[in-house]
């Protein structure tokens, strides 16, 4: 085999003098391939990519033996001589896009900036150059968005500017760390494939960072997977999702949810518990002194839906169709309008204190566990609040019971209830949120991505829990997400949302595997699956 | 005894914060950042420092009429025991340690002629017969003995207490925290034990321009200056606080309605407000005379309204503050979880936004401590601060800048104000520091 481009080779990371972060790891990649690094949060594996060029915090101290870009330690090179390589012979593109570009630049001038750095060109020849690299990410009309702010650019057009800013000193390896996480899938299947042609017109190698198992399978040419710092398992892509070897990358591969579950749902009829008729949620725009309204942002544009008693009705679309505002507003944490009646009693009839107390009926999981719980409230307070609010004269030993019965059915241990949530990891916090929303015996718990912030083995454990308490209680499910392999997994029922209308509506089995209307299918299209010959 | 208004706000406060600590005493989740507090070394010190303050600044607080009461004045315990500090005034300038007057004038000698000279001083270091030969032998000899017998008293002190102790409570003194702190206790104790022992027969810090000693001046000013932060944090704090989230939390009319009185009074020269309030102060007094017939009531009740209306016009910035995290916080998912939940709003308020901000009210309740004894000198300047009779860093320095162009240079009373006031501030700053650390619980996990 040739030279490899990169070649790691006992590298290891510890922060602080006690934490090992990168624990003795090896690898190598070669040109032209696409390398794929997956791994659970935590793992490593961003830190693997910043130590390579050495862009590590101040408390970490880096151990290696080498790290050969074709044949140059660059152990060996000053601070300021890695200068001249990050960027130029080593691309970077960072996950969060919104983030990584400067808000007071325009598009064309960040771009400039690094060709600059890297080329003695003169001015007409960079500009050409930052045009034929914004065609290259087939950014639409370059010459129109070159002096665009990033706040007018739509989260996949920022990543495509991420890219060609990477790519804009030629580089001989691409890192692309997490670069499609926080899009839509659409957009995400656009991005990766814009990826893959450019390394075939460049014949770069990319170095694919993520913790998505299904998106490394259609990507990657090799994988290797991290757990805690080491890296317990490398191969070729076929060979490793067919045959994997280490237990952990088996435990993995089985946490995956996959889109055949579907069909395995009962399709007996329940009463309805909620029925939402011609609902609506609009933002006015104001303009001028008076703030006149001028025009309403409609977020939620006339939608009807039935809930079913102990069942789960998944709502789907991509970031910014307004499920998630629609989630909130049948809580009237957002104002909508329209009739939304849960177990007869008509909730947006109700105002004051009447509206209060039926709030024990819907009740809320969050996407965000570190946001969705008040950092400084002890958990047994957090989960304890609804009680005390909506039931005062339940005594102070009976509510600590409660929370202790509650702590139990979600599978924590009872001491959490003294202790604070940022004590908690991702997945066990999830958990505290599921407890607080059950505390007040709710009939629907409106579910807005609870899974999409966790890592793939607690994700199925937070929907094994989320099912079980559905058959424990016989509670329903308003199940909000843009994943659809997780709603094969855990819904009854699918609306897809499309621009604040419902443009589909049925069973599970019927939508996923019959889509009529053609977003739908697009939707469906743009899932990455897991390539497995079986 | 007499209580002055001041002094009745200091006791309350005490109660208050007794209270308080008796209250949080039995919580769970407060003792763990008092535990962190606890083992931090600069925290413990600092708080060392600031104690030693607050006690000189209670002793300053007990005021009542001495049992021989000719003159019709007040004084208090601090006044007290310092009677001899008190008392032994000079002519004029002296500097530190001077045996001689700072300046040369005409004296009678023995015989009856007249000289051009130093005279001697009629207090520091009277005793020495030859003051050029004699005097550094003798300060330092008095300087050793002061320091002797304070180390020795803290010292006995200190093995009286290892002696009560229980077992437990010695494990937690060999700690390296503990050790730390006994030897600051140990130093200042002995430091300020030799510095009063000094100052029965020199000026330490020199005398002023009528002749008083500005070191007593100085540990007199660290009421004033502890008054002036902490009351008027005190009457700021309520309305910043409760205007600051009210605005943000509910917005509408009660954010526009609050927002137009901050900024109108933000617009208005602060200055102006307290020399207005400060004028009706001094006529109020002056039409009620047979209310405040002793100099220092007058003093007082000028210090209280100084306190009031400098809380008045300092609050529109931290509400500002507060508006603008309030609103950041009324949007984060935990307070849409309890509306969900059916928490009442002012629940919501209590349990979710306000301790939430806390953090933010402590950091520019220290900044404003320290910018506020910052303004005392300033306002002192332009003579609307503190009665000109009271003592204060604002009315030393602003005594002491005349004679910066002075040659030779009278350097010690803005010296001594100056060491006395970052001592103070620096140890609010540090201890605040160590606080915020340990409350935030996000950052205590990582220690």
């Amino acid at each position: 085999m040739n030279n490899p481009i990169l070649a790691v080779r006992h590298l290891s990371v510890t922060f602080n003098h006690r934490q090992t972060v990168v624990d003795d790891i090896s690898f190598e990649i070669h040109a032209g391939e696409t390398f794929a690094l997956v791994g659970e949060s935590g793992s490593g594996k961003s830190i693997t990519a910043l130590s390579v060029l050495r862009l590590l915090p101040n408390n970490a101290r880096l151990n290696a033996d080498a790290i050969d870009l074709q044949d140059d330690n660059l152990l060996n090179h000053s601070e300021f001589e890695l200068c001249k390589i990050r960027g130029r012979r080593i691309g970077f593109i960072f996950q969060d896009p919104m983030s990584s570009l400067n808000p007071v630049m325009t598009i064309g001038s960040q771009i400039e900036e690094v060709i600059k750095l890297h080329f003695d060109l003169p001015r007409e020849a960079v500009k050409q150059r930052v045009l034929e690299l914004l065609q290259q990410v087939e950014l639409p009309e370059p010459q129109l968005r070159i002096k665009d702010y990033p706040h007018q650019l739509s989260g996949g057009q920022r990543q495509r500017v991420m890219i060609a800013i990477a790519l804009a000193g030629k580089p001989d390896l691409l890192i692309a760390d997490e670069p499609t996480t926080s899009l839509d899938v659409t957009i995400q299947a656009q991005i990766l494939a814009l990826l893959k042609s450019i390394q075939q017109q460049t014949g770069m190698a990319l170095w694919l960072i993520s913790h998505d198992l299904a998106l490394v399978s259609t990507m990657a040419d090799r994988v290797a997977v991290m757990q805690q710092g080491k890296i317990v398992e490398t191969g070729a892509t076929a060979e490793f999702f067919n045959q994997p070897k280490h237990p952990y990358t088996r435990k993995l591969l089985n946490a995956l949810p996959s889109m055949g579950s579907c069909l395995t749902h009962s399709a007996e009829e329940k009463p309805p518990l909620l029925q939402v008729s011609d609902f609506y949620c609009y933002y006015p725009i104001r303009k001028g002194i008076f703030k006149r309204i001028v025009d309403f942002v409609r977020a939620v544009d006339g939608v009807s839906f039935d809930i079913q008693q102990g069942k789960t009705l998944a709502l789907v679309g991509e970031s910014g169709c307004g499920k998630t505002t629609l989630g909130k507003s049948l809580l009237n944490l957002i104002p909508g309008s329209g009739r939304v009646v849960i177990n007869g009693v008509e909730l947006n009839a109700l105002t004051g204190e009447a509206l209060r107390q039926q709030r024990a009926n819907i009740q809320i999981v969050f996407q965000d566990p570190f946001s969705s719980m008040n950092p400084r409230m002890l958990v047994g307070d957090i989960i304890a609040e609804g009680i005390r609010a909506l039931h005062p004269e339940v005594s102070s030993d009976q509510r600590k019971a409660r929370v202790r019965q509650l702590l139990q059915q979600v599978d924590l241990p009872e001491d959490s209830a003294l202790r604070y949530p940022h004590e908690f990891s991702g997945g066990q916090r999830q958990r505290i949120c599921i407890a607080r929303a059950l505390a007040v015996d709710p009939k629907l718990i409106v579910c807005d991505e609870p899974t999409s912030a966790l890592d793939v083995s607690v994700q199925a454990q937070i929907i094994q829990l989320l099912k079980t308490l559905q058959q424990e209680k016989g509670v329903s499910y308003l199940f909000i997400t843009h994943d659809l392999a997780v709603v094969a997994e855990i819904a009854d029922d699918v609306a897809v949302m499309y621009q604040g209308k419902i443009i589909e509506q049925g069973s599970v089995a019927e939508v996923l595997t019959q889509p009529k209307q053609a977003y739908t299918k697009k939707l469906l299209a743009a899932v990455p699956v897991l390539k497995m010959d079986h | 005894m007499i209580v002055l208004w001041t002094d009745a706000l200091i006791y309350l406060l005490i109660v208050v914060m007794l209270a308080l600590g008796l209250y949080l005493r039995g919580k769970e989740h407060i003792k763990r950042p008092l535990q962190q507090i606890g083992r931090s070394k600069i925290g413990m010190v600092s708080l060392v420092v600031l104690l030693f303050f607050v006690l000189i600044g209670l002793l300053d607080s007990v005021h009542f009429k001495p049992a021989n009461d000719k003159k019709n004045e007040i004084i208090s315990l601090l006044d007290d025991w310092a009677a001899p500090l008190r008392e032994h005034g000079e002519k004029t300038y002296s500097a530190p340690f001077a045996t001689t007057l700072y300046s040369k004038e005409m004296m009678t000698l023995e015989d009856g002629s007249m000289q051009w000279g130093y005279p001697r001083l009629e207090f520091g270091g009277r005793y020495l017969n030859n003051p050029e030969t004699e005097k550094i032998p003798d300060i330092l000899q008095k300087t050793l003995y002061g320091l002797a017998q304070g180390a020795s008293l803290i010292g006995f002190f200190m093995l009286l207490m290892w002696g009560l102790l229980a077992e437990q409570h010695k494990r937690f003194m060999r700690s390296s925290t503990a050790k730390t702190v006994w030897a600051v206790v140990f130093v200042i104790v002995s430091l300020s034990y030799a510095l009063i022992y000094l100052s029965g027969y020199y000026h330490v810090f020199g005398t002023d321009k009528v002749g008083e000693d500005v070191f007593y001046q100085a540990v007199k000013s660290i009421r004033t200056g502890l008054v002036i932060g902490t009351l008027t944090t005190l009457i700021m704090l309520p309305m910043a606080i409760i205007f600051g989230i009210l605005a943000g939390f509910f917005r509408g009319w009660v954010d526009d309605v609050i927002q137009y009185i901050y900024t109108t009074l933000n617009s208005i020269p602060g200055v102006l407000l307290i020399a207005a309030s400060i004028l009706m102060v001094q006529v109020y007094m002056a039409n009620h005379e047979a209310d405040f017939t002793s100099v220092i009531v007058r003093a007082d009740m000028r210090l209280l309204f100084l306190c009031m209306i400098l809380g008045v016009t300092s609050w529109t910035g931290l509400c500002r503050l507060l508006r603008a995290e309030t609103l950041k916080l009324r949007e984060m998912e935990y307070v849409q979880a309890a509306s969900a939940l059916g928490v009442k709003q002012g629940a919501i308020l209590l349990r979710h936004i306000l301790p939430n901000v806390m953090h933010i009210v402590l950091i520019s309740v220290v900044l404003d401590f320290s910018s506020l004894v910052l303004a005392e000198a300033v306002l002192s300047y332009i003579n609307i601060g503190v009665d000109p009779t009271s003592y204060s860093w604002g009315n030393m320095i602003n005594g002491a800048r005349l004679e910066m162009a002075r040659e030779p240079i009278v350097w010690w009373s803005l010296t001594a104000a100056f060491v006395f006031m970052f001592a103070l501030v620096l140890a609010a700053n540090l201890f605040a520091d160590v606080v915020q650390d340990a409350f935030d619980p996000r950052r205590s996990g990582n220690e």
